[in-house]
């Protein structure tokens, strides 16, 4: 574990529309009543993907078009709210490999970058053009480069934003933190024994 | 120029920093719940991994728990499934687990301030968004996901980017029938959703200063939904006592070593600061949201917003949320009926809560065909309410009194809404089908308003109700 790169992300892509979309909409609170994750891509955005009687609405996730697709596009504030890490679980299992959008919540985005999944960054005007580009030719596929920071698809090529470290941690493979930060083992003990609190005050 | 609390404490417990730039920083009290640890222990043993520091690891139940019923087997199959992973791994592991009728079961954010667990100085972490309750200590508290979870159990550290501190200063004073809740609504509608994104909020200025340590709770616990991880307040008098003679909390001569140490923590007066808001704290009004993010809210005396008063990146939100919720632009809040009455949540289930909203609801009738309930924050909450008699003041107006738990704020046990009913709630997130129905529709407001609005059934200005 935490020593699988990841370079790029080759494959077609599915679109999302909606600014703030919430990880109680990704996959609603009564699915995480779970032990395991196994099985939760089939609750992602179960709400707005069925209504009450549990017929499809036609979501992007049910759409034959984008079957098999591994790259979720999205719009502004991707994956606000809960902290739970059973939304980019369920993305991840329903196959979605790495997520373009205009911008994403924090806690979602650095639950993506320690699963191996990518959440980059576009303009507004470059995220629509390749959400308009998807939707019209879902079979094309489309290239996400970290190291060059590009993603190309039929319409061209856009330059994409990720954080540094998230960066890095995709390329050297560190991005499973457990193994990373046991290496530490002795600075950990001498941290816990500069600490007040934990040696009597 | 001194240093924010933030920094001197980041610094503090900061291991070395990663290669990725991340500082690994030690965490000195982990909290666990059934819902983001089984996952968590499961990957744990599959990389043969232990729990490094299980005395620094407490737990408890309180997503899934029923309110009423809680004979074993839980009724809900899988919630007590989650519940035997959570002993299983707790007994396994050596930790503490605050369980169902050990008299210490709660909301964790609620359990471990009363425990005394939760101190100044500390770096606390657990696998839920509103850890940054805890911040109201002067502790630098956030929330993660489950493999963070398995980092903290395997190596009581995490990766963490160190963030830019915005102190908010909250001056004047707050007008009668204006909480805490209030007060971090408005903040929330002032500086936005994702305003703090990549910042620590440091809460201050006089009417924080004069709040409880109850009320510090609430106003850091949704930090998060201002997108802040992490709220804090400096600690002061009213943390040190709040604090002598709790259970885990340090007792005599360690006490006074201890509160040496946590005013040292402290901000300095000369910190730098990467922004700085100031907030009239006269001109806030009881608040409710009339949308789907805890943002879109107005005074309880104002219209619902206009398209052409809100900014235009707000407007298809905007638009979403009115058709969501069947509200109307230019309409006012007041006198929008209501079905569900919920008063709880790690937000607003405290001693503190409950008191002043059965001050409204005292001598009062729960209003025909609203289903209303309060879900104590705690078992001692449950207990301290209990001997104050006020738990005979809610159910004498009609109110269900409940056993601890997260209950409705997110509907992980049986307590849900059902169809489009609209709930008017204390707590913290008024998200699309938060509350159980995918259909339901949640008013975020203080619990005082919330029982403002179960007498009359319909979201009333509780200022009206206190004269």
């Amino acid at each position: 574990m935490g020593l699988e790169r990841v370079e790029s992300v080759l494959g077609r892509g599915i679109v999302v529309r909606g600014d703030n979309i919430d990880t109680d909409t990704i996959i609603p609170a009564r699915f995480m009543k779970t032990v395991t994750f196994d099985g939760l891509e089939e609750h992602a955005f179960a709400d707005v993907r069925r209504d009450p009687e549990g017929r499809p609405k036609g979501h992007p996730f049910d759409s034959p078009r984008f079957a098999g697709a591994s790259i979720l596009v999205v719009n502004r504030n991707f994956g606000c709210g809960s902290s739970r890490e059973h939304a980019p679980q369920a993305l991840g299992r329903w196959g979605i490999r790495a997520i373009v959008g205009e911008s994403f919540a924090e806690i979602f985005f650095g639950n993506c970058i320690a699963l191996g999944i990518p959440g980059v960054t576009a303009p507004r005007d470059d995220v629509y053009r390749l959400m308009d580009a998807v939707e019209l030719d879902p079979d094309q596929p489309l290239e996400l480069d970290l190291a060059t920071r590009t993603l190309r698809f039929r319409g061209g090529t856009l330059s994409i934003e990720i954080p540094d470290w998230a960066l890095g941690q995709l390329l050297e493979g560190t991005w499973d933190a457990t193994r990373t930060l046991l290496v530490a083992r002795d600075a950990i003990e001498e941290t816990a024994l500069r600490l007040p609190y934990l040696t009597g005050f | 120029m001194g240093k924010p609390l933030l920094d001197k404490v980041w610094d503090l417990h900061t291991v070395r920093e990663l290669p990725s730039g991340h500082a690994q920083l030690f965490i000195g009290l982990h909290l666990i719940h059934e819902v983001t640890s089984p996952q968590a222990f499961q990957s744990l043993r599959e990389s043969g991994l232990t729990v490094l520091a299980p005395e620094q690891t407490f737990a408890t139940v309180d997503h899934i728990v029923p309110t009423d019923l809680r004979a074993r087997p839980l009724a809900d199959p899988l919630a007590e499934q989650m519940f035997q992973a959570l002993e299983r791994s707790c007994e396994e592991f050596g930790i503490e687990l605050f369980h169902l009728g050990s008299g210490d079961q709660g909301i964790v954010h609620v359990v471990g301030p009363e425990l005394g667990l939760t101190q100044p100085g500390m770096t606390i972490a657990c696998g839920d968004s509103h850890t940054s309750t805890h911040g109201a200590f002067g502790a630098i508290a956030f929330g993660v996901g489950t493999t963070q979870v398995r980092d903290l159990l395997a190596s009581q550290c995490l990766a963490m980017q160190r963030p830019r501190v915005r102190r908010i200063r909250v001056t004047g004073e707050l007008p009668r029938g204006v909480y805490a809740k209030d007060v971090i609504l408005h903040i929330i509608r002032t500086l936005g959703v994702k305003g703090g994104v990549g910042f620590a909020y440091e809460y201050g200025g006089p009417v924080v200063e004069r709040f409880s340590m109850e009320e510090r709770m609430t106003l850091c616990n949704m930090s998060i939904e201002g997108g802040a991880r992490v709220g804090y307040v400096n600690p002061d008098e009213t943390t040190f006592e709040y604090l002598r003679g709790r259970r885990f909390a340090p007792h005599d001569g360690a006490y006074d070593r201890a509160v040496a140490w946590w005013k040292s923590i402290a901000s300095d007066p000369d910190a730098g600061y990467a922004d700085q808001v100031e907030l009239d704290g006269g001109a806030i009004a009881p608040t409710v949201t009339w949308g789907t993010n805890p943002g879109q809210a107005i005074g309880v005396d104002e219209r619902i917003p206009r398209f052409e008063e809100l900014e235009e990146e707000d407007h298809s939100a905007a638009e979403q949320a009115f058709a969501y919720m069947d509200l109307h632009p230019g309409e006012p809040i007041e006198g929008t009926r209501i079905d569900v009455a919920f008063i709880g949540s790690c937000t607003n289930g405290r001693l503190s809560d409950l008191r002043e909203a059965a001050r409204v609801v005292h001598g009062r009738r729960v209003a025909p065909g609203v289903r209303a309930l309060v879900v104590p924050g705690s078992d001692s909450v449950k207990r301290e309410a209990e001997a104050e008699g006020l738990h005979e003041v809610f159910v004498a107006a009609g109110f269900q009194w409940r056993e601890p738990g997260c209950s409705m704020c997110l509907a992980m046990n049986p307590d849900k809404l059902v169809g489009r009913e609209v709930c008017a709630s204390s707590s913290n997130r008024n998200f699309r089908g938060r509350q159980g129905s995918p259909m339901g529709r949640t008013l975020l407001m203080s619990p005082v308003m919330v029982a403002a609005a179960a007498v009359e059934g319909r979201v009333a200005d509780v200022r009206k109700l206190f004269s």
